[in-house]
């Protein structure tokens, strides 16, 4: 018998052992001191640090399906905090300084790849933004460089920067500490940090009402019965606006289909990330090997987890048009989330209307990136029942002041 | 016909595909597996297939094929992969088509019962579409042995495809794989054209994506067969059993000599009876029903297969006993078939599992759709056909035809009782088929945990029973988890032959039932798409329409660079010979004399893409009144005003002017970006908000070509173009409006400047557009671009929308609070002007900018600080929105938004852009003829 055909799969490095013990399902207690409502990235990470930072232990995730299988799930993993406005890099860039350490923090692989993010630029206004992007990054020590089109195509080869194009490449910005890490492996790390430090992690427990005690909320009413809570942090990403709703106040936030796909597993072709908000794509190459890409947002609101096809395919004409050797590759699967987008494209984080509810939503299409920096200063939030010096710009009075942190007309770049 | 595989040349017959072929030649390795670098051979037969996936490097050339459904052509050039495709750096030029199709009843899949179901809709007179993937009619009926009518299913099949050819509504797609199930019964599908020709013509779309709207779906994809797990059950050798006995039977090729057949269900004897009586010898039969197993095979130094070992079943469920060794060459396995129920579960049906069937099955329809035969779980042949045909005529039903289902043939299936002229063992006796059940058995307990790491649970993805049980060890219990954790389901052959081994480890593992543990969701494509088919046409130039002017041709002609402006080309700047250098050098020449001819002399600009929209109706002026901050509905006929729109949060959203033309009618001009954002917005307030105003928006962009004219000989050319037209200062004073002839045309005259300078833009409806231009043209005047249109409204401190604002901006921040009317009870934003940090000072306000060397030009995006050098954090207080090299100010200058501007005149600040920073001083955005003197003159 051959070494060849006896050998056993031992995972190379690309793909990495997990570790052999992530969490347990235990039955819900009748009461906790913190109730997460969501175990997306956001409601797992609040969770470690509740317990991490904080102390706080008698804390429930709780889940309507599986845990992590929402928008945490489903995005396509960009990591950057090349925004704008010093409030929003204030809180990606802590994001991704915590990032920068989270391997070693959580003692998980979630194969965090610090390959560089290229947001191109296709007409006069795109290169006015993102010069004054990057200018704006560079006094806010967030790490970023304007490219010239010959230096978009140093970093990145297989790109069609060639004047020929409907929308030539006029520059990039370019963030060489972003990148992407593994979803999954992420949201499992936090979680198993959370279990660990004596957190409950509680699937299919949907939350469908609350229970208040005058103004102050004292519980959830939960698929699995009634649930006790001396606080309760709503994370629900796309659904927020629901259980806004079910505790009696609105909030500024419209939930769209989000859709990605990836192809099949393909030798190594592109080694950096690549953005283009004007022609609308956005791509990177996972450590496997299957090409990652992004559709935009669908137009209508909604709460299906389905998007239209017409969008996935404009999403490919603008993706073999940038790259002109994707030509051959191919979608082998195509799925959508439900994202909250906010009237300024920032977050809402902070104390709701109800006493002892917080919130931390309308992250829209872009808030992996800042998995473990709202953990983090959500977290502090909820333990100390003010906001966190991060958080407190993106409180929601914002929308009765007109304080917004606007930056889809400015950063422009949607994830 | 002849082939190149990995190099060497081989001989296919007609009708093979890739793998068929393979077979025939003996080729038993066809890849490498992904992680353990494992020999694999062909495992199945369709898209099933998860071993052999090969890159086609002849005719378009394509990647990561199934070589299961690669037809193979004279001239064939394959290579085998391992795992992973190979982009290659060459991209696919092909040309691939879209189409869109309605129909009554969509058919998917053509076997017995989807023929059936077309033949029954389409005698109602429905409109029918029959999609197969497969290049021939007949799906499971291909290669089938089962007398129809008494004579072989071909015949059947030949009759069947002329019926449905001789009626007229029925359209019947061949090597069409329908890949989506979509929202309101729409469905996407892939029709494959050039890539099964050697020599296709050169007009012929490679591939075809057809959209098609269905009224009523019957889904009769059939179904894959599963596998049954255990140690090394991945060897070249190993296959499914129904696959084996179709290559006999079908392709005429033989997959082994001598086989051993390992099933859980009776499919598994009938495919063992038919490789016996194909010639193949059926060296034994282990059957788990009467305990008998699989445990493991031995191979030959290249790793291909050369017996399986066969054990007893313990009552334990685990082998008992020492195997039983049995020389072979294909190990034929058979769990049981998986019905196809991708579409259906795409749709939004959900699934169940059933004991009767030991599969999955439809169990509940979310969209108009049926479905029949194998794909939910009917594997008798004539069963299915009855289904097809009841559900053709009720889909036809159902979208209001008289069926009537279709005429039957009568089925024979070859008995079992007969003895196998091969093989000395009988296949009926002691093994009746009737009434045996299919036995759910999904796995063979491996002897040991090295063992178990040798368990093939997905081949393409080297998945095992050991990262399997390591995924439930460590705690999951969701399939999702454990497809996510092991990767199990997740490669390009999607998980036909591995998705529902891993729900029934699961369940049996968390002794939980198979429907309720459930398998992960479907998601479309059913079989991957090609990029570049999803594109489509929508490449290159086409990737996105050019709008282009009445004048472009002229503009080309002059050699002038063009912009992107949205999806118009704007002109630039018009270069002259002598204005030469790099790029940048040309426009800056070439600029600087447009200005000075637009300040001193005359010049004139194709204006054609502002953006204009005609509003009519009783109450225009009311509708204005509420969509603009400024008053308008006291604007007189024949009259213009400029306006600025905000958003519901009070930034400026868009601007423009307004022209009454007569009592009831009014032209709105925006921005060229915003055009169609701003038909959007009145629309959406008109329809949603205010649906009792009297008001009709009309888009009217491209009926009307614009020359801007400008300079202090304007009007002197104006009037020479329009003898009938009095230009004088008091009858066409500063905004107004005129009709008019120039220079022969239909033309409406407004006194508009956007400039500065006496100015006029002169609109005719676009045909005209050329020979107004050409008038102005030979009038003397100097053509100018985008470039310096900017540069001279930068000169007036006048905005850009987009460019001094970008969402955050109110007018009063651009000092235009003149704009905003203090009277009128309410305005779209005029709520948000009240917020505490709107209408707090100190806001960012725009501002001029000169830079104190006087030379240079600062760079837009540039951001302003108080000190240098920065060392970060350092606070920005604004940022250059604009800037260029002035003719009229012999000097560089910016306009820029900065914190508290207004206030901060004379004030120096450092313009921060990269590594390079330069001292500027703050002055009023105003630079040029501040009275207006020029303007009104
Ligand atoms: C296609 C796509 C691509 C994206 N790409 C990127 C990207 O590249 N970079 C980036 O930074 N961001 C990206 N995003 C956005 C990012 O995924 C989200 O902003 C982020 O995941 C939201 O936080 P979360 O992980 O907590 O959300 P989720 O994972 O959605 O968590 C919310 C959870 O709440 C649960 N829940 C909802 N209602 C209830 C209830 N009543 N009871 C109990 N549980 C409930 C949900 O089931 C879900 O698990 C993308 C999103 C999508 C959809």
């Amino acid at each position: 018998m051959s070494e060849r055909s006896e050998r056993t799969v031992r995972r190379s490095d690309e793909t990495p052992e997990h570790p052999d013990f992530l969490w347990r399902d235990p039955e819900p207690r009748r009461h906790y001191d913190v109730v997460i409502v969501g175990a997306g990235g956001h409601g797992l990470a609040t969770a470690y640090y509740l317990a991490k930072n904080h102390g706080i232990t008698d804390v429930a995730v709780l889940e309507r399906g599986w845990l992590a299988g929402g928008n945490m799930a489903r995005n396509t993993t960009i990591i950057r905090s090349n925004y704008l406005w010093d409030e929003s890099a204030a809180i990606y860039e802590h994001a991704l300084k915590l990032w920068e350490g989270l391997e070693d923090d959580l003692g998980y692989p979630i194969r965090f790849s610090q390959r560089g993010v290229l947001n191109l630029a296709h007409n006069l206004g795109d290169v006015r933004e993102g010069r004054r992007r990057v200018n704006a990054n560079r006094l806010n020590g967030v790490d970023a460089e304007w490219l010239t089109p010959d230096e978009v195509k140093k970093v990145c080869p297989i790109l069609n920067t060639s004047p020929d194009v409907r929308y030539p490449v006029l520059g990039a910005t370019f963030q060489p500490r972003a990148g992407i890490a593994k979803h999954d492996y992420v949201a499992w790390g936090f979680a198993r940090g959370a279990y660990q430090r004596g957190v409950d992690l509680i699937q299919n427990c949907e939350v469908h009402g609350f229970r208040r005690d005058g103004e102050r909320v004292v519980g959830v009413e939960t698929s699995r019965g009634f649930i006790g809570a001396g606080a309760v942090a709503l994370s629900a990403a796309g659904h927020t606006s629901v259980l806004a709703e079910q505790l009696g106040f609105r909030l500024p936030l419209q939930s769209h289909p989000l859709q990605a796909l990836v192809s099949e597993l393909l030798e190594q072709v592109l080694d950096t990330v690549v953005m283009s908000n004007s022609v609308h794509v956005y791509v990177s190459q996972a450590h496997k090997g299957e090409l990652v890409l992004g559709a935009g947002i669908d137009a209508y609101n909604g709460y299906g987890q389905r998007g239209s096809f017409h969008v996935i395919e404009q999403q490919m004409a603008a993706a073999v048009e940038l790259f002109p050797i994707f030509s051959r590759a191919h979608v082998l699967r195509t799925w959508g989330g439900i994202v909250d987008v906010s009237p300024d494209a920032s977050p809402i984080i902070g104390r709701a209307p109800v006493d002892g509810v917080y919130v931390n939503c309308g992250w829209g299409t872009g808030g992996f990136k800042a998995t473990p920096g709202v953990g983090w200063v959500y977290a502090d939030t909820i333990a100390h029942g003010r906001p966190h010096p991060l958080a407190e710009p993106f409180a929601l009075e914002r929308f009765v002041t007109g304080a917004l942190i606007d930056e889809h007309g400015a950063a422009a770049v949607a994830h | 016909m002849r082939f190149v595989f990995d190099g060497r040349e081989h001989i296919a017959e007609p009708g093979d595909t890739l793998a068929a072929a393979l077979l025939r030649n003996g080729v038993r390795i066809v890849a490498t597996s992904l992680y353990a670098g494992r020999p694999r051979g062909v495992f199945g037969i369709g898209a099933e297939e998860p071993n052999a996936y090969v890159h086609v490097d002849s005719g378009g050339g394509e990647t990561m094929l199934r070589a299961t459904q690669v037809e193979v052509y004279d001239g064939l050039r394959a290579r085998s992969l391992a795992g992973k495709g190979d982009l290659g750096t060459e991209p696919d030029t092909a040309r691939y088509d879209k189409t869109h199709a309605h129909c009554d009843v969509l058919v998917v899949g053509a076997g017995p019962a989807g023929l059936a179901a077309a033949l029954a809709a389409g005698a109602s007179g429905a409109r029918v579409i029959l999609a197969d993937e497969q290049p021939a009619l007949g799906g499971g009926l291909l290669g089938a042995r089962a007398l129809l009518d008494g004579a072989p299913a071909a015949d059947w099949l030949a009759a069947a495809a002329a019926r449905l050819a001789a009626m007229p509504e029925v359209r019947v797609l061949p090597r069409t794989t329908v890949t989506g199930y979509h929202d309101h019964n729409y469905l996407t599908a892939v029709e494959r054209r050039a890539d099964c020709l050697a020599d296709p013509p050169p007009h012929m779309a490679r591939q075809r994506l057809w959209h098609i709207r269905a009224r009523q779906v019957v889904l009769a994809a059939g179904a894959h067969e599963r596998p049954i797990a255990f140690a090394d059950n991945d060897r070249p050798g190993v296959m499914l059993a129904g696959a084996a006995a179709s290559y006999a039977w079908r392709h005429g090729v033989l997959p082994g000599r001598r086989a051993v057949v390992f099933g859980a269900h009776d499919g598994a004897l009938v495919a063992a009876r038919d490789l016996a009586d194909a010639g193949v010898e059926v060296a034994a039969l282990a059957d788990v029903r009467d305990g008998s197993v699989v445990v493991g095979t031995e191979a030959d130094a290249d790793g291909v297969l050369t017996a399986a070992l066969i054990a007893p079943l313990g009552a334990d469920g685990r082998p008992a006993g020492a195997p039983e060794r049995v020389g072979c060459d294909l190990l034929a396995v058979s769990g049981g078939w998986d019905p196809a129920v991708h579409l259906c579960s795409q749709s939004g049906g959900r699934l169940a599992w059933s004991d009767e069937v030991a599969a999955f099955v439809p169990a509940t329809s979310a969209q108009q759709e049926r479905s029949v035969g194998a794909a939910r779980g009917t594997f008798d042949l004539a069963a299915a056909l009855a289904e097809g045909s009841d559900a053709g005529a009720q889909a036809a039903e159902a979208t209001g035809f008289q069926g009537s289902g279709a005429e039957l043939p009568t089925v024979e299936s070859v008995p079992m009782d007969r003895q196998s002229p091969a093989d000395e063992r009988p296949f009926g006796a002691g093994r009746a088929l009737a009434g045996r059940p299919p036995a759910a058995f999904f796995c063979v307990e491996p002897a040991d945990e090295a063992a178990a790491g040798r368990v093939f649970v997905d081949l393409q993805r080297d998945a095992t029973l050991r990262d399997l049980r390591r995924a439930v060890g460590a705690g999951m219990t969701s399939s999702e988890h454990v497809k996510r954790y092991t990767t199990i389901g997740t490669a390009a052959d999607q998980g036909r032959t591995s998705g529902v081994l891993a729900v029934g480890l699961l369940a049996n593992v968390l002794g939980r039932s198979m429907t309720d543990v459930g398998t992960t969701t479907y998601r479309p494509p059913y079989t991957p798409m090609s990029f570049a088919l999803l594109a489509g046409r929508d490449r290159g130039r086409l990737a996105d329409p050019e709008r282009i002017t009445a004048l472009h041709a002229w503009h080309e002609a002059r050699g002038a660079p063009f912009e992107d402006v949205g999806q118009w080309k704007r002109p630039w700047y018009f270069p002259q010979p002598g204005e030469t250098g790099q790029p940048q050098d040309t426009m800056e020449q070439a600029v600087l004399r447009e200005c000075r001819a637009a300040r001193e002399d005359v010049a004139a600009m194709d204006a054609s893409t502002l953006g204009k929209i005609e509003l009519q109706g009783a109450d225009v002026g009311e509708f204005l009144d509420r969509i603009y901050t400024g008053v308008f509905s006291a604007l007189k006929v024949g009259r213009c005003k400029y306006g600025v729109m905000c958003a519901a949060d009070g930034m400026v959203l868009d601007d423009g002017t307004v022209s009454r033309l007569s009592e009831g009618r009014w032209l709105m001009t925006t921005t060229t970006g915003n055009a169609g954002v701003v038909l959007d917005w009145l629309e959406e307030w008109l329809q949603t908000e205010w649906p009792s105003l009297d008001v009709r928006c009309t888009s009217v962009t491209e009926q009307w070509a614009t020359v801007a004219l400008v300079g202090p000989r304007s009007r002197e050319v104006l009037a020479g173009l329009a003898p009938d037209l009095d230009v004088s200062n008091e009858s066409f004073r500063f905004m107004d409006f005129r009709e008019a002839e120039v220079a022969g045309l239909p033309a409406r005259v407004f006194r508009i400047s956007f400039s500065g300078e006496l100015a006029y833009e002169i609109n005719t409806p676009s045909w005209y557009g050329l020979a107004l231009w050409q008038a102005v043209m030979a009038a003397g005047v100097t053509p100018y671009g985008t470039e310096t249109m900017h540069v001279l409204r930068a000169e007036k401190g006048f905005v850009i929308v987009g460019q001094e604002t970008d969402g955050t901006v109110t007018p009063q921040d651009l000092g235009m609070g003149w704009a905003v009317s203090k009277k009128k009870p309410d305005f779209v934003g005029k709520r948000s002007h009240q917020r505490a940090d709107t209408a707090r000072a100190g806001r960012k306000q725009l501002v001029g900018l000169l830079p104190d060397d006087a030379r240079t030009v600062l760079a837009e995006g540039a951001q302003l600080v108080t000190g240098p050098p920065p060392t970060p954090p350092t606070p920005t207080h604004g940022h250059v929105t604009s800037s260029y090299r002035s003719a009229a100010l012999e000097r560089p200058f910016a306009l820029a938004m900065v914190i508290d501007g207004a206030a901060r005149h004379g004030e120096t600040l450092y313009a921060v852009d990269g590594d390079q920073v330069t001292p500027v001083t703050v002055v009023e955005p105003v630079r040029y003829d501040k009275e207006g003197a020029r303007r009104d003159g």
